[in-house]
This record gives structure tokens, C-alpha cells and sequence, in this order.
């Protein structure tokens, strides 16, 4: 595969053949909490879309220019941590001031976000696979995406599950992760389409 | 008195209040490497000292810490022991660090440690939280580690690495593949749950 078809080729792998979810367990936590309802996981997902594309390239740049530089790699996962937290909390400001509609529907969800390992795993995987800045924004949007995905077609199905008879011990979180584990079969359907690492 | 505190603070998490099994928490940074047994292994260790030290600290320090930023300061505390962790793991045992790749950073985000920090360790002193801690570390651990033991005995016929079930063994494949610890996990939680619903029901 040439050079310049990379990005687009890791977009679609992060969306289906590496769903960060399906395939590395990452952002388990809200994914099990929120996707009791159809709307709520919508309003996630697209903070979490948001908040990927635009930390991940931003790591890179820190990354690159001012943890390399100074020697300073195993400060990383501090710095990165920092670096989304400011950013989240920029932007929930700024949607608060600027944007009310936008804000009830999105700003809401970015304080969650923090702590959403996802987020920090995808910086985490950008520099261990050491892509190039836009790469990187292409794995954080694909990541994002794919995320999205997972946690709609999640809520759609316990909303349809509401009415099913689930043996007691397996209701909520259990029932929940035999879905996961079905989705996450369906979605090793899409290996050897995009091979990359 | 202190003895019998002690005593129910360290049993808690491994019983009825474990972190795994009815909080469903922190399953996120450990789950991936639960394909096999050694890993595993040294993740919830990593996690193990994580939270135990992590709650010391935080216990220490928390008539000095303005409850307004109090959640940044716990998130550079926990950084801290993460990147201990990371650099001795680098220095002595470079093959397992590659292995494991992003997820031990990714300890940080354990929800565990966070949620023991706010749960217990800002309202308690130092000794208790630091027991809890490492309650709530090795209820996690045993959770995670029985996961290992399923996948990698049945995915490939192997633990810790030795083969131990003969070449008659077709291996599950699909028990090292992502799907595999999902439906691990969903039946370890009913089993669990099943059990002390019955407990519940006795009482």
C-alpha cells in the first residue's frame, strides 16, 4: 500500500477491523452505564467523535514538539491526560457561552469524557504504532466512529431486549457483554479486509 | 475494635463488594490482556500496587487537598505510580512491556483506583485505606486472573505458557479473540450474581 493511502487505510481499519471497543475492551465503563437508551448514547457518541479527532492529533503535536525534544517520553501519560482534560473543559466553556442548543446536547456529556479510557487509549496506540500527525487524526476520528457505532447498535438492542425475559442473574451488566460478545463476533467478519496492525 | 475494622474493610472487596462483579468497574484497561495467564498476571499486579499505594497517599494528604481540584491532584498521584510501574516493567522485563503496549498507561484510567479514592480513602485514615486498597486490588485481580485461566486453558490448551492438555485438545480458538472475554466475563458475573441472590434470599 502506497504512503499517501495510509490514513485513509487506518480510518477504516479503526472503524471495523480494530474497533476500540469490539476488539481492545477500551471505554467498557461508559459503555456498559450509558447505553440504556437510544438518545443519551447518541449524545455520547458524538462527544466522543468530537473529542477523539481533536485530542489525538493534539497529543501527536505535544508529543512530538515538546515531550521529544526535551527527553521527556515517560511523562507522557500524564501530559496526555492533562492535554484532554484542558481540552474537554475548553470546550464545554465554550459550547456553555456560545452554543446553548449544542451545549444541552453534547456539552453535557464531555465531563464523562475525561475519564473515558478510550480516549487516552487512542493517544496511548498513536504513539506505540507511531503514525504521522494526520494518520493521527484520521485513527482518532476512524476510533471515534467506530465507537459510535458500538454503543448505538447497543442501545437499539437492550431497548428492543426491555420486554425479554433475562434470567435474573445475568440482567444489566451481563446480558450487556454476551451482546458485546455477538457484536464483537459480527465485527471479526470484517478481518482480513484492511490488514494492518 | 481497629482489628475487626481492618478485618471487614480487607474482606469487603474480595466478597460482596467486589469491584469486578457488582460494580462492573475497571474492566476496560485489563480485559485485552486477559488472553493470557502471565500477562495478566503482571497487569493486575500492576493495578494491585497502583491502587494500594495510591490510596495511602491520597489518605495522607487528604486534609491538604482543596476539594475543588481534588480530582486532578488524584489523577497525577495515580499517574505517578503508573509511570513507576511502566519504567521498572521497561527496565526489567522489556519483552512483556511490548506486550503489553498502551495498556498499562491505561491503568490510569482504571475506574477502580479512582472510585476507592473517592469512595474511601478522602474519609479515612491512611492504614485503613491502604488495606482497602489492596482488598479492592486483589478482588479485581482473582476476578481477572480466573478470566485468563479460562481463555488461555481453552483457547490453547495451555497455562502460564506450558502445554497442558494433549494433542487430542482442538483449540477454541475464539476464547483468545475479543468476543471470548466478553462471554467469559458475562458468565463469571452470573454465576456470581446468581449465587448471591440466593445468599440474599436465605438471609
Amino acid at each position: 500500500m502506497t504512503d499517501s493511502l495510509l490514513p485513509f487505510a487506518v480510518f477504516f481499519a479503526s472503524i471495523f477491523t480494530g474497533n476500540i471497543l469490539l476488539t481492545n475492551y477500551l471505554g467498557m465503563c461508559s459503555f456498559l452505564s450509558v447505553s440504556k437508551e437510544l438518545k443519551t448514547s447518541t449524545g455520547l457518541g458524538m462527544a466522543v467523535i468530537f473529542v477523539m479527532a481533536t485530542t489525538t492529533p493534539l497529543n501527536w503535536i505535544v508529543y512530538q514538539y515538546l515531550l521529544i525534544p526535551f527527553g521527556l517520553e515517560y511523562l507522557r501519560f500524564i501530559v496526555f491526560i492533562i492535554v484532554i482534560a484542558a481540552f474537554v473543559q475548553l470546550t464545554e466553556m465554550t459550547l456553555e457561552r456560545y452554543s446553548e442548543p449544542l451545549y444541552q446536547s453534547l456539552g453535557i456529556f464531555l465531563p464523562l469524557i475525561t475519564v473515558n479510557c478510550a480516549i487516552l487509549g487512542v493517544s496511548l496506540f498513536m504513539v506505540i504504532r507511531e503514525y504521522t500527525l494526520l494518520t493521527s487524526f484520521f485513527f482518532g476520528l476512524g476510533s471515534g466512529i467506530g465507537w459510535f457505532i458500538a454503543i448505538i447498535a447497543m442501545a437499539g438492542i437492550r431497548q428492543k431486549l426491555k420486554n425479554a425475559k433475562i434470567p435474573p442473574g445475568l440482567e444489566g451488566p451481563g446480558i450487556t457483554l454476551v451482546i458485546a460478545g455477538f457484536m464483537a463476533m459480527a465485527f471479526m467478519g470484517f478481518s482480513g479486509m484492511i490488514a494492518i496492525s | 475494635m481497629a482489628n475487626k475494622l481492618l478485618r471487614k474493610t480487607f474482606m469487603e472487596p474480595l466478597g460482596k463488594n467486589n469491584p469486578v462483579f457488582v460494580q462492573i468497574l475497571g474492566i476496560c484497561s485489563t480485559l485485552a490482556v486477559t488472553n493470557k495467564l502471565q500477562n495478566t498476571m503482571v497487569m493486575t499486579l500492576g493495578v494491585l500496587f497502583t491502587t494500594a499505594l495510591s490510596s495511602l497517599t491520597i489518605s495522607l494528604l487528604r486534609n491538604y487537598i482543596p476539594s475543588r481540584i481534588r480530582m486532578m491532584v488524584e489523577t497525577m498521584v495515580i499517574a505517578t505510580f503508573v509511570i513507576i510501574v511502566d519504567i521498572v516493567l521497561k527496565a526489567f522485563y522489556p519483552e512483556m512491556w511490548k506486550q503489553l503496549g498502551p495498556y498499562v498507561g491505561l491503568i490510569i484510567t482504571n475506574c477502580i483506583i479512582m472510585g476507592r479514592i473517592e469512595a474511601f480513602a478522602l474519609q479515612n485514615k491512611p492504614m485503613l485505606s491502604l488495606v482497602d486498597g489492596l482488598a479492592s486490588g486483589l478482588g479485581y485481580a482473582y476476578v481477572l486472573l480466573a478470566i485468563a485461566f479460562v481463555r488461555e486453558l481453552l483457547g490453547t490448551g495451555s497455562l502460564w505458557g506450558y502445554q497442558i492438555l494433549g494433542s487430542w485438545w482442538t483449540n477454541w480458538s475464539i476464547m483468545i479473540m475479543p468476543p471470548g472475554g466478553f462471554f467469559v466475563l458475562a458468565i463469571i458475573i452470573w454465576i456470581i450474581r446468581e449465587k448471591i441472590m440466593k445468599e440474599a434470599k436465605n438471609d
